[in-house]
């Protein structure tokens, strides 16, 4: 089985059993605050590499590309509180023509 | 009546973003099918665009599956909280678990009575679920289409997706903090380790910074 297809369903089985596990358990299992707190933040970790890696990695490799102006697009028009699909596309038009002229 | 015109406008919103999973799934190899399964059967788009995002960079499966699945645990969460109230029993369990995902859970918090939540959540979660898939149809074969992705930028589409979902949880200091360790602690690890232990590797920083209050 491919790289692609062990991805698809493993994490597909898995988020499946994450929601269903949630909506059978009883409220009081894991509403400790510590437990709360870290949940809360695992996004944001996981997140913020994954930004950091797709931006400035190529495999092992740091590289500064048209990404990265791409991203630095992303963040004004997130300041500008643009909204969502402006966002994702502005960063494609700006890495775009990055990628042309550099 | 607010309530369904609550949960057509987050759904039609959220399900054009769709568009650009589609997109970004297919620029990384992922195949049209592979991309309309993920956001069939996984269907939580944090977690789809990490299995995207830890591929596109190089990283195993596994690293892959551990990074969704980590950013999927707070779905888990969300079900805790919404269970007792839905009363769920039988098939309508498994069809509430698939669709109990952040946007359904925020429109069915934000309603005033108990009758009103329910609709939130269920009017949301179907709602999603078929803006979401359509969409990622169309961004998919849109992508298939156009060649290179790097020229159309759509290689920068994918952090720009993350950091439109990063953004609004960026809501106090401590977040902050976390996340500016996650870039260096990333950023550092990459020529070292291979790719997607860098991703997984910064659970440890939230779990660090979460222990003390």
């Amino acid at each position: 089985m491919s790289t692609f297809w062990i991805a698809v369903i493993g994490s597909s089985a898995l988020a499946f059993v994450i929601k269903f596990v949630g909506a059978s358990v009883p409220e009081t299992f894991l509403s400790n605050p510590r437990i709360l707190r870290i949940n809360t933040l695992i996004p944001v970790a996981l997140l913020t590499a994954l930004i950091a890696v797709n931006t400035f990695a190529d495999k092992t490799k740091l590289v500064l590309d048209n990404r990265a102006l791409g991203i630095v697009a992303a963040i004004a028009l997130l300041i500008a509180k643009a909204p969502f699909p402006v966002v994702v596309v502005g960063a494609a038009i700006t890495s775009g023509v990055a990628y042309r002229y550099i | 009546m607010s309530v369904k015109r609550d949960s057509f406008s987050v759904s039609i919103t959220v399900g054009a973003y769709g568009s650009a999973f589609g997109a970004a799934a297919v620029a990384a190899d992922f195949s049209v099918l592979q991309a309309c399964l993920l956001s069939l059967l996984l269907f939580s788009g944090a977690s789809q665009f990490a299995v995207v995002g830890v591929i596109a960079a190089g990283g195993t499966p596994i690293n892959a599956i551990a990074t969704s699945t980590l950013l999927g645990t707070r779905n888990g969460l969300y079900g805790l909280r919404l269970a007792p109230l839905l009363k769920l029993r039988g098939w309508k369990r498994v069809v509430a678990a698939q669709i109990t995902i952040d946007e359904s859970i925020g429109v069915a918090l934000a309603q005033k009575d108990e009758a009103q939540m329910r609709k939130g959540f269920w009017y949301t979660g179907f709602g999603v679920f078929i803006f979401w898939n359509l969409f990622t149809l169309a961004g998919a074969l849109g992508a298939q289409s156009i060649g290179n992705p790097s020229a159309w930028g759509l290689d920068a589409a994918v952090p720009a997706a993350f950091l439109g979902l990063l953004w609004p949880r960026l809501s106090d200091r401590k977040s902050w903090v976390l996340a500016g360790f996650a870039i260096l602690l990333a950023l550092s690890l990459t020529p070292f380790v291979p790719a997607g232990i860098p991703i997984i590797s910064c659970t440890a920083l939230a779990i660090i910074i979460g222990w003390r209050k």
